[in-house]
């Protein structure tokens, strides 16, 4: 390679630092992600200007069919489905690292271990990025059954695939003359990224699809080793660093450690119902209004629900009313509300909340005992008070947005069939809760039309 | 007369230790930025691991027509579909985030 290239590599690796530091506030963060573009760009006009590039007619190609399909995507995609694309961006990341690093082989056969172990390497985290993230996205789509998927002897077959990646990535290493070997790799990865995501149910998405986002950078880590890339190893650790801090903050959020996340098979439904005494308390748009109507401190608090009825722009609309009759609102973003990290966040950005009115779990739970009413759409787990106060609740010691320490709460909900993992909600029964049934956009829209 | 002995690192050594720079940058810069974007830092981050585009090209252009060269093309489309999806849906989202008042 040239030594122009690398100096150009040097210029992109700081560009995409400073892009990824102007994402430090959202003020800056959209200059900083023009900035790393810029550095992408960077990187590929420099090597395509290298002396070792001789024919364009194939890689002309490749890029023409990606930047379309990528350039469609990106403007079609609706805000609601940012986790699949996410996730399916994470599949051809990794997909695209075990091309790599097979092409590397293909190239210099006669490559030394180093290069055999990082060419295994990359196939390998590769093909488990490709195949977990497919399955990943078909939960998030709903066209497999996101529930978790839990079957006798389990553990034998993963831990056999296991064995059996390690048995043909050494025998691949000593005999790689013998394609057979990178083959079963090529399998078995792609196998055991099936196996990893299967067990795992829907609600815990946003580890799984952080976990994936990491690994489609440690894959073209490993890539760029293969290939004696620098520019890939310095942007495959960033993202590979990036991933492994999201799944850190979705593990603490919801006070689970990783191996529970990814092993437990939680949510299969093997968890028994916990009997809460108690009375559910039905309320109508009209009371609802009266009640909103004398309030002065508002707290919304949304989930996944407000996801799936589309109700951002809705709930947008009553919080402008809100204000406009002299309450003060605020929107409590739990940190696994939603499939993705900051799901919630895009969304009600979407519908032009200002993001200084969004609070995080830590800055809402203080203010709570002043806030007048608090409006739950789409939301249970997260807003459980059997975390606090149950021992023997499934998740129990996970932190939770206090709602109940509002004066009133308002929870709206399709029916009362119990969410994720069968966990009762104590939250539904409390005194101080009323619940509004029926689909989170039309129940919202009735408020909206009490106040016009 | 001096000899000096000229101790050339070998290239995984060099490579490794960008490595290690890397993660411990990468933690540092990550960690500072806040909860309301990380949606947004995903799909910048899938646009950057894209950048295996640039280990395809060099495998894409070599000239000859052999199975190297059908994969690289391959990944080189795969891996431009992150780069320009992922950078401009990052950017439709981060044009969407303002501040009250403006």
């Amino acid at each position: 390679m040239d030594i122009l290239t690398q100096y150009a590599y040097i210029i992109s690796a700081a560009l995409f630092i400073y892009g990824l530091k102007q994402l430090s506030s959202p003020a800056t963060a959209r200059r900083g992600n023009a900035i790393s573009s810029l550095g992408m760009l960077v990187a590929i006009v420099a090597t395509l200007l290298d002396q070792d590039i001789v024919d364009f007619q194939w890689i002309a190609i490749g890029i023409v069919v990606g930047g379309i399909i990528g350039g469609t995507a990106a403007r079609m995609v609706k805000m609601t489905k940012m986790p699949e694309m996410v996730a399916l961006f994470n599949g051809f990341g990794g997909m695209a690292s075990l091309l790599v690093g097979w092409a590397a082989f293909a190239f210099r056969p006669d490559a030394g271990t180093f290069t055999l172990i990082t060419i295994v390497l990359s196939i390998l985290i590769g093909g488990v990025t490709f195949t977990g993230s497919m399955i990943a996205y078909g939960k998030l789509s709903e066209r497999i059954s996101s529930a978790a998927l839990l079957f006798n002897g389990q553990q034998v077959v993963n831990s056999l695939v296991v064995l059996g990646i390690v048995a043909s990535s050494v025998m691949f290493c000593l005999e790689p003359s013998n394609s057979g070997w990178l083959f079963w790799v090529i399998g078995l990865s792609l196998l055991f990224g099936v196996m990893v995501v299967i067990p795992i149910g829907g609600a815990d998405m946003p580890v799984v699809i952080s976990l994936l986002n990491s690994y489609s950078g440690l894959a073209a880590c490993a890539a760029g080793f293969a290939v004696d890339n620098n520019i890939l190893i310095v942007a495959g650790a960033l993202v590979g660093a990036s991933g492994i801090i999201l799944t850190q903050v979705m593990c603490k959020a919801m006070n689970r450690s990783l191996s529970n996340v990814l092993f437990s098979g939680f949510g299969s439904g093997k968890v028994e119902a916990t009997k809460v005494e108690g009375e559910i308390k039905p309320i109508t748009a009209e009371d609802a209004f009266y009640i909103l109507e004398a309030a002065s401190s508002v707290a919304i608090v949304p989930g996944y629900g407000m996801a799936v009825a589309q109700a951002q722009h809705v709930v947008k609309e009553l919080a402008e009313l809100l204000e406009k009759n002299g309450a003060e609102v605020n929107f409590g973003i739990h940190p696994v509300a939603g499939r993705m990290p900051g799901h919630m966040n895009v969304l009600l950005a979407e519908a032009d909340v200002p993001y200084d009115q969004l609070l995080e779990m830590d800055e809402i739970n203080p203010r709570m005992e002043t806030v007048d009413v608090a409006i739950v759409i789409g939301a249970n787990d997260v807003v459980n008070p059997a975390a606090r106060e149950n021992e023997s609740s499934p998740i129990y010691g996970m932190p939770v947005i206090n709602v109940d320490s509002a004066r009133t709460v308002f929870v709206l909900k399709r029916s009362m069939a119990s969410g994720f993992a069968g966990i009762e909600n104590p939250l539904f029964y409390k005194d101080n809760t009323r619940m509004l049934f029926g689909d989170a956009k039309e129940s919202i829209s009735g408020l909206v039309r009490e106040f016009s | 007369m001096i000899s000096v002995e000229v101790f050339i690192i070998p290239d995984e050594v060099f490579l490794t230790f960008i490595l290690m720079l890397s993660i411990f940058l990468g933690f540092e810069l990550i960690n500072k930025v806040p909860a309301t974007l990380h949606t947004p830092l995903m799909s910048g981050a899938n646009a950057i691991s894209g950048v295996t585009v640039v280990g395809a090209i060099s495998l894409a252009g070599s000239g000859q027509q052999d199975l190297a060269n059908w994969l690289g093309s391959a990944a080189v489309a795969l891996a431009t579909i992150n780069v320009v999806g992922g950078y401009l849906v990052t950017d439709r989202m981060l044009a969407m985030f303002k501040k009250k008042g403006s």
